[in-house]
């Protein structure tokens, strides 16, 4: 290619300046050119010879425009002269499409500004709470009208989703429960062992499990596992716009989505925790075992004489509450999927972390409770 | 004679054993308008892909602007990015960036760029593309399916490529709309001497943007030529295309068959 980069020539005439252009007007020519143009004075009329230029792009027009502009406002006037047609007429769709208004400058948040956004994210929070206790009430409406009217229920669904929910978390579950079991035998050992009451470890990790971290672990992992699931697999429907389509065809969403997958958790979480608690409690069996020379037999008599049946109980019923907590909360994110894709990430995230979080309160609550009614 | 921009010869793709061409050639020359067309499934998207890189073809040589395509290095890849512009078909916009920063992008590539003046063209690219002054601010989720379109055309002008690719730029859009863009990519095509790679379904756009039209089918193009060129082609599928009831609708009036 001959072309040659852009130059700029000043030739002062009696009654004007002459601004000669001429080479490649061009973007990569741009920055250059801009700051040489920023310097032309604009004491006197400018006259902008083009008809030296041997190609130019909207970036070069737009910046000769500007020039114009400049110097028509500042001095005495400019005047383009010399421009080839396919150029003038570029310069006028140029000067034709740039933005009359500038846009305005965002305004700095004032002391007033950032309180009202405080009161806006509180009552978003409440919007939030108030939407969580509606989804609620929806699922136990249409549980109680799946026990009126047997026929509406959707026993397929609900078995896919056992499986989904219960049967295919049964390793994690069991696995996370048996570690967790070695890790309090063995922490439990080394600080019991200071008193010479290595035998109480046995009471340590039964209460522990079977009152607090079976099922609230097995909780958490459901929470993670299922809650994200459960916001993934609604939050797409919504995307394509399949919820708005079953409600056209008289399907009620409540019934077909939302009560199979909570039903599925209720029933599953409880027998998850058991199973974590079974796994714990070897876990810290064969621990005791191999540090503490508690053998297997003797573990179980500690355990059935030292640990209250209660414990147990109350493991266990926290389990349905945590299960629905999980269940709500997955299918409201679901639902608040809007039509693109980032909001399907951020609810499935947002459904993760709310509902961990959720489930932590509601452990939290039941301590204080049990507690108070001293079990 | 025009110097050819793009050139396609002998191009084979497949997916799996689905053979998408096999054996195409297609030119195009500078500052011509190529409609693309063909029934579903026939590979306009694909062939666009692959002229731009995206696809690596099994057999074939393709040149854009006299360089090969894919290109076989950093340096060759770079020279070509910057002097083609592609616009997909929903428009493809970063979505954590608002429209402006958007077309900052390809931008940003250019050195000693100052801020400000970035920002300027962006904006002037923005009202070219016919959207309101203050759509530079909002965020691709905020604007519609038009107006997606409309930024994502913003965005391949945005460095002043000498072809631009678009692809069914007027789908999902609605009659007045589509002839808007239309209009648009005429205009454009027009006063910045565009070269543009246009596939497309819409016999409107056909009439009233291309001057020429490539037809694809039996896994190569089948035939080109002008609008009026296409209505004595003797084939089944381009008779069913270009003389159908919603063609003959199309075809502006006066325009005789």
């Amino acid at each position: 290619m001959t072309e040659t980069a852009a130059q700029i020539e000043t030739v002062a005439e009696d009654a004007a300046t002459r601004l000669c252009l001429s080479g490649r007007l061009t973007l990569a020519e741009v920055p250059a050119l801009d700051r040489a143009l920023s310097r032309v004075g604009a004491e006197r009329p400018v006259t902008i010879d083009l008809s030296r230029v041997e190609r130019m792009d909207t970036a070069g027009a737009h910046v000769v425009t500007r020039l114009e502009a400049r110097l028509a406002a500042e001095g005495k006037g400019a005047r383009i002269a010399g421009a080839s047609p396919a150029h003038a007429a570029l310069l006028e769709t140029v000067a034709a499409a740039e933005p009359a208004a500038a846009p305005a400058p965002a305004a700095r948040r004032g002391a007033a500004e950032r309180l009202a956004g405080v009161g806006r994210r509180v009552a978003g929070a409440g919007r939030f709470g108030a939407e969580l206790l509606d989804m609620l009430g929806l699922i136990l409406a249409r549980l109680a009208r799946g026990i009126v009217r047997p026929r509406e229920f959707r026993l397929t669904a609900l078995v896919h989703h056992c499986e989904a929910v219960g049967v295919q978390a049964v390793p994690i579950v069991a696995l996370m429960a048996f570690l967790i079991g070695i890790v309090l035998a063995f922490q439990g050992a080394t600080q019991l062992r200071q008193f010479g009451a290595e035998v109480f470890v046995v009471d340590l990790i039964a209460i522990s499990i079977l009152r607090e971290l079976g099922v609230l672990l097995t909780s958490i992992i459901v929470a993670g596992r299922t809650a994200s699931a459960f916001t993934a697999a609604i939050g797409s429907m919504k995307m394509r716009e399949e919820i708005d389509a079953m409600r056209t065809l008289g399907l009620d969403p409540g019934t077909m989505l939302f009560v199979p997958r909570v039903l599925a958790l209720l029933l599953m979480l409880p027998i998850l925790a058991l199973i974590a608690n079974a796994a714990g409690l070897v876990g810290g069996g064969i621990m005791a075992w191999l540090v503490l020379d508690i053998s297997p037999p003797m573990f179980l008599t500690r355990l059935v004489e030292g640990t209250d049946v209660a414990n147990y109980v109350i493991g266990l019923i926290k389990a349905p509450v945590f299960a629905l907590i999980i269940g709500v909360v997955g299918c409201h994110a679901g639902m608040r999927v809007r039509g693109n894709a980032e909001s399907l990430g951020r609810q499935t995230s947002a459904a993760v972390v709310t509902a961990i979080f959720a489930v932590i309160v509601a452990d939290a609550v039941f301590s204080v409770l049990f507690a108070e009614i001293g079990i | 004679m025009a110097e050819t921009v793009i050139s396609v010869r002998g191009l084979v793709t497949a997916f799996g054993r689905q053979v998408v061409h096999d054996g195409l050639d297609l030119e195009v020359t500078r500052g011509e308008i190529l409609g693309v067309v063909g029934g579903s499934g026939t590979g306009k998207s694909v062939l666009l892909r692959t002229i731009v890189g995206l696809n690596r073809p099994q057999a074939g040589e393709i040149e854009v602007l006299g360089r090969r395509v894919p290109p076989r290095t950093e340096a060759e890849r770079a020279a070509l990015e910057g002097r083609i512009g592609v616009m997909f078909q929903d428009g493809a916009l970063f979505s954590s960036l608002t429209v402006r920063e958007n077309v900052e992008v390809p931008l940003r590539r250019v050195t000693g760029l100052a801020p400000r003046l970035r920002r300027e063209l962006a904006d002037l690219k923005i009202s070219m593309a016919g959207l309101p002054w203050d759509a530079g601010g909002k965020y691709p989720s905020e604007l519609s399916g038009g107006m997606r379109k409309r930024a994502g055309l913003a965005r391949a002008l945005a460095h002043d490529p000498e072809i631009v690719f678009l692809d069914e730029p007027t789908a999902g859009l609605d009659p007045i709309g589509a002839a808007e863009f239309d209009r648009l990519i005429r205009g454009l095509g027009d006063s910045l001497g565009l070269t543009v790679f246009l596939v497309t379904h819409d016999l409107d756009t056909l009439h009233a943007v291309c001057d020429r039209v490539a037809v694809l089918a039996e896994r190569r193009v089948l035939v080109t030529g002008t609008m009026r060129e296409m209505l004595d082609v003797d084939h089944p599928w381009v008779r069913d295309y270009f003389q159908g009831p919603r063609a003959r609708a199309a075809r502006p009036a006066g325009g005789q068959g």
